[in-house]
């Protein structure tokens, strides 16, 4: 079956082996990387390569599960780790197995194609010499000459046949070349999908940000929470579109039970957009599966939560801090954890940390929670901490606290201060240190943009292997020969077929191809040996 | 807003289904059972010729010794009969079931484990029932019908889930394109398992029978005479295989479009897209192995296997033990 070989050429195992020079050894190794065998070996070894991404935590998708598991698992996690297993995907013997796969692809398909190039230039061979012999025959009597009816049977089989070849009273066709084209392509796209793959890597980014309704940001990398461009980006030439989020609709499940209760049932963002400064100013709607698209960049709505607005006030009612500060959501019912840093406080800063509870009960074990993720019963529960926010000036997180230079505010009875707000109360911190006042709460959308020049690529590429696989399974390469003889003033036309595989509609396309022959030479009484005849002949 | 009678009728739907399947795996196992030649017909030392058989290739070269029924006595397959009709019926509860499920809540039926496997068993009678309209399947039924009962009875208990609307995510055409086609080639897949299976037991069957057919038992000969011959079982596999794994690549493909609307990226190597990878991997493998000189197709048919594993990891493990973006069992 050269027709889906990968390898045409005869196996070299047993060739007697003299001494390998440095080139015979290439040759060597390169006939063994491009075999059949191999590939088979590297297609298998790539599945099973997959498989630990699914199972273990990905740096990539999500970090945070990562550092947890390393954390619950200090034995075998580091080991893991310098094997690669948490970043499956980018892992140096993954890189391995596909590289060794991606070579082995092109130095089939380069010589494949050579071949196919050939054959398809190629003139059927001759007639064998008893037709009755191939696995399908059939045999009719008709009208006309010899000559004449050798011309009809050529038209009728160039029809269907990409090349038919004319050997005295004999014919052969051949048709179904598109097999191994659709192989051959479906192989080709194959290496453009990778390519575009790469592409993709290389000059596409993707940068997240969190925006409270009511802001708006820049498609800069300052405007980003988190920017991950790819190494050939040119991080100064993004396009300048602006976005803002007037409102954000959330809806989520309030009548079925079990599972199903508070799943998210509908995102809506309405937005303001603009392509560039210059440009005007567009209403849109951005929902889950509808992203904004500017130029190639999309952005996409992938996340929500609430953003408590909160208001901090010294001894003397002077307003320290006013903003929606964005919580991030831990679980499903939106228990979501923030906090607010108040640098302006003194003597010292003052910081707030804790939840948000959109739906707040009161866990026996778990403390503040939230029974369902919409605004039921609103409250904020908060630690307070004194001391230097930003020691030394590292980054951190605007979500967490660093402690570390700070102490935590006391109680009358000596246990850590804990403030449970709703909205609009105010609280006054002990000893004169002001007030904290929950306002209001506003939510935000988590948004993500994406640019991805190999994506089209990469979709052509998989339509033309999808195409070129239909072609390769569906279409059958067959053989046609026929040969005329004279029988009195009529004459007999034999005609034989063999196909590559298993081909169980040769036999009907053989007395479809002697049927039209028959009409075309305007018989009228035709003869044609029926199929048990035919294989009464054969057995 | 959902309607809880219409979702009830559905389910009703599934245990009627269930019921008229247990009747037609009895009686195909009856059926199946019947195949055994009955000793008194058989004659001793007649030459038969291996044309004259009838189901013909199952015996070649040692057909003397086996015992055959007269080949102008076609076994008579009532059991058969009645079967056929039956899977006909409970295919048609499925598809009422299914219907009723997706206008409970008005959308396709495919949002939740049990909507899939639903489906999945719609699909599979149903191409077993048209695709029976062609050929002789019924040696096939029982394979056929017994999976379809034990996904069934998994459905309703344990991946079961109240009807209700879907996740922003899913809200989509991408829906009735990737998850449908993606149930579909599942269901050919399933159907091409069994086959291959069967292809394995008869393979082996029909080597100890080269061996010594006198002293195979009668459980034995019984199979090895209802079932068609290893070579046909074969080509039936590989030509189910060869329609179920392009449609299993438009899968992938229509799902990297879908991801790319929902997520913003048309891979990320979420569980679920790994492991369709590695379906489509382990059955590019089966395809290549059946090209390749060197390979027989026993182990190319243990491929095939591998492939037919994951698939039921990726369906039962993965929707429910791993973290991912395709998180939708509703368990």
């Amino acid at each position: 079956m050269t027709g889906s070989r990968m390898d045409t050429r005869p196996d070299e195992s047993d060739v007697n082996q003299p001494v390998l020079g440095f080139v015979g050894t290439g040759r060597w190794a390169w006939r063994q990387l491009t075999s059949m065998r191999t590939a088979l070996f590297l297609l298998l070894l790539l599945a099973i390569g997959a498989v630990p991404g699914s199972i273990w935590p990905q740096r990539n998708i999500d970090a945070g599960r990562v550092a947890d598991y390393l954390a619950s698992h200090r034995s075998t996690g580091p080991w893991l780790d310098r094997l690669g297993f948490f970043d499956v995907y980018s892992s140096p013997w993954f890189a391995a197995i596909y590289l060794l796969l991606f070579v082995s692809l092109v130095g089939c398909v380069v010589p494949r194609s050579k071949i196919h190039w050939r054959a398809m230039r190629e003139q059927p061979p001759r007639a064998p010499g008893k037709l009755e012999r191939l696995p399908e025959h059939g045999q009719i009597e008709v009208d006309g000459a010899p000559e004449d009816v050798l011309q009809v049977a050529r038209d009728v089989l160039r029809r269907r046949h990409r090349r038919v070849r004319a050997d005295g009273l004999s014919l052969s066709a051949e048709s179904g070349y598109l097999r191994e084209t659709g192989n051959l392509v479906f192989h080709v796209a194959l290496i453009v999908v990778i390519v575009a793959v790469a592409i993709g890597h290389l000059f596409g980014w993707r940068g997240d940000r969190i925006l409270v309704t009511g802001k708006s940001f820049s498609n800069t990398i300052s405007g980003y929470d988190t920017f991950d461009p790819g190494p050939w980006v040119d991080t100064a030439g993004l396009s300048p579109f602006t976005v803002a989020v007037d409102r954000l609709d959330v809806t989520f499940e309030e009548h079925a039970g079990g599972a199903q209760r508070g799943a998210p049932r509908d995102f809506t963002a309405y937005t303001r957009t603009q392509a560039s400064p210059d440009a005007p100013e567009i209403r849109q709607t951005l929902k889950v599966n509808s992203p904004l698209v500017f130029g190639g960049a999309s952005v996409f709505l992938l996340g929500n939560g609430y953003a408590p607005v909160i208001t901090v006030r010294d001894a003397a009612g002077q307003v320290l801090l006013h903003e929606a500060t964005p919580f991030l959501p831990q679980d499903a019912n939106y228990r979501s954890v923030g906090a607010v840093k108040v640098s302006a406080a003194s003597p010292r800063q003052l910081g707030f940390f804790g939840f948000f509870l959109p739906s707040e009960y009161l866990d026996k074990n778990a403390g503040p929670s939230s029974f369902f993720p919409d605004l039921k019963n609103p409250a904020l529960a908060l630690g307070v901490y004194e001391g230097e926010l930003y020691p030394q000036g590292r980054p951190q997180s605007v979500y967490t606290l660093s402690t570390e230079k700070m102490t935590q505010l006391k109680n009358a009875k000596g246990e850590p201060l804990r403030l449970l707000l709703k909205p609009g109360q105010t609280i006054a911190l002990p000893g004169g240190r002001g007030s904290i006042t929950f306002d209001a709460v506003q939510r935000w959308a988590g948004l993500s943009i994406r640019y991805d020049p190999g994506k089209i690529l990469a979709l052509a590429g998989a339509v033309a292997a999808l195409a070129g696989l239909i072609a390769s399974l569906m279409i059958r390469r067959r053989r046609i020969f026929v040969r005329v003889r004279p029988q009195g003033r009529r004459t007999v036309v034999s005609m034989g077929g063999i196909a590559k595989g298993e081909d169980p509609r040769l036999g009907a396309i053989i007395e479809n191809l002697l049927g039209t022959i028959a009409e075309r030479t305007g018989t009228k009484t035709r003869r044609t040996v029926t199929k048990a005849e035919r294989t009464g002949t054969t057995v | 807003m959902t309607n809880e009678t219409l979702a009830q009728y559905a389910n009703l739907g599934v245990y009627s289904a269930m019921v008229v399947f247990t009747l037609a795996m009895v009686a195909f196992a009856m059926d199946l059972a019947g195949a055994a030649p009955r000793l008194s017909a058989v004659a001793p030392d007649i030459e038969v010729q291996p044309a004259l058989v009838g189901g013909g290739s199952s015996v070649s070269g040692t057909a003397a010794r086996i015992p055959v029924e007269g080949p102008d006595l076609p076994r008579r397959r009532k059991a058969a009969g009645v079967a056929m009709m039956l899977t006909r019926l409970g295919g048609l509860l499925l598809i009422a079931a299914a219907a009723m499920r997706g206008l409970s809540v008005h959308r396709p039926p495919l949002g939740n484990m049990f909507e899939f496997a639903l489906v999945g068993c719609m699909f599979v009678i149903v191409v077993f029932v048209a695709f029976s309209l062609r050929r002789d399947l019924r040696w096939l039924g029982l394979f056929v019908v017994g999976p379809v009962l034990l996904t069934l009875g998994l459905a309703i208990t344990v991946f079961y889930t109240d009807a209700s609307e879907l996740l922003p995510s899913l809200r989509s055409v991408w829906l009735v394109i990737h998850v449908s086609v993606a149930t579909f080639s599942v269901a050919l897949f399933t159907i091409a398992f069994s086959v291959t299976i069967l292809h394995l037991v008869k393979t082996w069957l029909e080597a100890q029978d080269r061996q010594d057919s006198v002293g195979m038992s009668r459980l034995r000969t019984t199979v090895n005479t209802a079932l068609p011959s290893a070579r046909s079982l074969d080509r039936t596999a590989y030509g189910i295989h060869a329609v179920a794994f392009p449609l299993w690549t438009f899968t992938l493909i229509a799902g990297a479009i879908w991801a790319e609307q929902a997520w913003g990226h048309y891979w990320n190597w979420d569980p679920k897209e790994v492991w369709t990878f590695v379906i489509w991997v382990v059955y590019a493998a089966y395809l290549h192995a059946r090209a390749t000189t060197g390979w027989s197709a026993r182990s190319a048919n243990y491929l095939a296997l591998v492939g037919y594993a994951a698939i039921l990891v990726n369906y039962m493990v993965v929707n429910v033990f791993f973290v991912g973006q395709h998180s939708y069992s509703g368990m």
